[in-house]
């Protein structure tokens, strides 16, 4: 692996940083009520995201997950609006209606998000479908977790983007655990096996290293860009925080300390930090401190949804089904 | 009154045809091809085979293969894929092969095609119409012969229609490929060779409108896809009985469309709605509900469902006995007049 040149290591560094800090001010919102639903955090995984997205052009589209605030803030979404989202308010880049669970940012190239595990893949083969027929050269990541590979409908997805050599990159975040339970309890074989299995190229990768899971993901975005099909990698890493934050409150234990400790001895933060000289960590620090600032004020201080607005967009075509009242 | 109930042979022109359902809605969908190249056909044998029922026949050798896909067994993956077409542009037609086939795919129904459009405020559109061939009269068993519209009518975000004649079916695919809004798109399958005439230089009836399809006074039968046919054959006996009877064919279950069916319970006073799908939490009962709501002081009877059994599709000898048929439903009639 060739080094990367230090604007681009500087670069990750700050995604990586940008995206901690974003998850921490966001369960400090959480605790303060702000964000009702809570977050699924990503603290411990955010090498994952920053790899990949860094391997994207911005035209190329992701789908994410319900723990996705790292693949938003890594593809370029608004920080502000991402938060907004997050916490309910009309200034979120969903208005509000995908929360912190499955938000789209089209703008941002962030096309979906799927809180029922596992259905982006064959979502993913569709959008790809259309960018071959274009020949566009757009590039589709689908972002999952392990719980996604006990799904059906994951497989089906890896199927059809292998029976049509579709431009589609899929990215498993094994975090060792689907909500509580063990990935060795869940998944028979193994996770690159299932990509293999449809003659889909797969690599395990350390998912800890941002710039590891670069060179992998560039490797595999060059294959699809080129026509060459789908490709699958394994991202090895962790959360350090809970499922959700309902484990703030609902002290699980199905993991122990020393196992959390001994993945934060391999902090993703920490390993890029280490290639990036003390003066531009510190100025790159200061300047995400005094943006999430901003981003939090702008998401707090912005307006909650109205009532009277819980039905627009349901139809296109502008027809409803019901009365519009409750009890119509 | 000599009804004929759906006058459809209207036209003496030379475009008039004699075409069946199963016709209607491959022309329908060939002319939908024609006017538009985002339109794209998709399921489980539609191409080469030209589908189970026949219904997608010659299309892909009319269109190709890339406007015509012969997709795996996958109805996840079916549905899926055409929520990321719709997402780029293309107006998905998804065949499902059969009505019990459709609950793989239900998850990417209800959590994807339905809400995207909602959560996106609109900057995303899902114009995906699922084809489900629905309902027994076929010999079949339960996955074969069942009638799954209410889920899908329950579910806010998607739109549900129901065809019950070849000139609907001509029309009603193609208006339902045009809307912006996914459609579920139920094909009475028992009823898939039952002729009439079409002239396609008629204009066609709006898509999300009931219609009554034949007059009367007595009393109003409601149904919708191939229990329309069965009502307008109980009209039919009962004026020889001397008895007059509307009927009203839905046409559109979500939304509904009840504006036809109120004026008619204030003239009759009295409601059969007819379904194969089981009674509890169905169509039938939000038409029953809406209407002692709407028309409460004119109703002379309690509104009655007549239904499939509140069980599974029952062993092909006995779907006679479960779905509604003539009988059933002027035995109906009889217990509404004599209330």
């Amino acid at each position: 692996m060739t080094e990367p040149a230090q604007t681009l290591r500087d670069s990750l560094y700050r995604t990586i940083r940008l995206i901690r800090r974003f998850e921490e001010r966001s369960i400090d919102l959480v605790k303060a009520g702000e964000i009702g639903s809570g977050i699924h955090p990503c603290i411990g995984q955010e090498a994952v995201a920053t790899g990949v997205c860094a391997a994207l052009d911005p035209d190329d589209i992701i789908l994410s997950s319900h723990r996705g605030h790292g693949h938003l803030l890594a593809k370029g979404s608004d920080p502000g609006r991402v938060l907004a989202e997050m916490a309910g308010r009309v200034t979120g880049i969903d208005k509000a209606r995908g929360g912190s669970f499955h938000p789209s940012d089209l703008s941002a190239g962030v096309y979906n998000a799927t809180g029922t595990v596992g259905h982006g893949a064959a979502i993913a083969a569709g959008i790809a479908w259309a960018s071959a027929k274009a020949g566009d050269g757009k590039v589709i990541v689908s972002f999952f977790g392990d719980g996604a590979v006990s799904q059906g409908a994951l497989l089906e997805g890896f199927n059809l983007a292998a029976l049509w050599q579709l431009p589609v990159v899929y990215v498993c975040e094994n975090n060792g655990y689907a909500t509580t339970l063990p990935v060795e309890t869940a998944v028979a074989g193994t996770i690159t096996g299932r990509g293999e299995a449809f003659g889909i190229p797969s690599r395990s990768v350390d998912g800890q290293d941002p710039e590891v899971v670069l060179a992998a993901a560039a490797e595999a975005v060059a294959r699809a860009r080129s026509g060459g099909g789908p490709s699958l990698i394994e991202c090895r890493t962790y959360r350090y925080h809970g499922h959700h934050t309902f484990e703030l409150k609902a002290r699980l234990k199905y993991r122990d300390e020393t196992e959390i400790a001994a993945w934060r001895e391999r902090d993703p933060m920490d390993i890029q930090a280490a290639r990036v000289d003390a003066g531009t960590r510190e100025r790159i620090d200061a300047e995400i401190e005094e943006l999430l600032d901003d981003v939090v004020r702008f998401a707090v201080d912005s307006p909650r949804p109205d009532a009277v607005d819980a039905q627009d967009y349901q139809y296109a075509t502008g027809l409803r089904t019901r009365a519009g009242v409750a009890d119509a | 009154m000599a009804a004929p109930a759906i006058d459809h042979a209207m036209s003496t022109a030379s475009q008039t045809q004699t075409i069946t359902i199963a016709k209607g809605i491959n022309q329908g969908l060939r002319a939908a091809m024609e006017a538009d190249p985002k339109v794209i056909v998709m399921g489980e044998d539609v191409g080469k085979l030209g589908g189970v029922f026949r219904v997608t026949d010659g299309l892909q050798k009319d269109f190709g293969e890339q406007r015509v896909l012969d997709t795996p067994l996958a109805e996840s993956g079916i549905i899926g894929t055409a929520v990321g077409l719709a997402i780029r542009g293309y107006r998905p037609v998804c065949e499902i092969q059969f009505d019990g086939f459709i609950f793989p795919g239900f998850d990417q129904i209800v959590s994807q095609v339905a809400k995207l459009h909602y959560r996106t405020q609109g900057r995303i559109k899902m114009p995906i119409v699922i084809r489900v061939p629905f309902g027994g009269g076929i010999g079949a068993v339960e996955h074969h012969s069942e009638s799954p519209e209410s889920l899908f009518a329950h579910t806010a975000g998607l739109k549900v229609v129901s065809c019950s004649n070849p000139v609907d079916a001509y029309w009603m695919i193609q208006q339902a490929i045009q809307c912006d809004d996914p459609v579920l798109f139920f094909e009475p399958k028992g009823r898939y060779h039952e002729k009439a005439q079409l002239d396609p230089t008629q204009t066609p009836y709006p898509l999300f409108r009931s219609r009554v399809v034949r007059t009367g006074s007595k009393a109003t039968l409601v149904a919708y896809g191939p229990k329309v046919r069965t009502c307008l054959d109980a009209a039919a006996a009962a004026e020889e009985d001397g008895l007059d009877l509307e009927v009203i064919d839905l046409r559109t279950l979500s939304p509904l469309d009840l504006a036809p069916v109120f004026d008619s319970v204030r003239r009759t006073g009295r409601l059969v709605v007819v379904s194969e799908a089981a009674s509890e939490s169905s169509i039938a009962s939000e038409v029953a509900a809406r209407v002692q709501q709407e028309c409460f002081y004119s109703l002379e009877a309690p509104v009655l469902r007549v239904t499939g059994f509140d069980s599974p599709y029952p062993p092909s000898k006995l779907e006679e006995e479960f779905l509604p048929d003539l009988d059933r439903v002027l035995h109906a009639v009889d217990r509404s007049l004599a209330w």
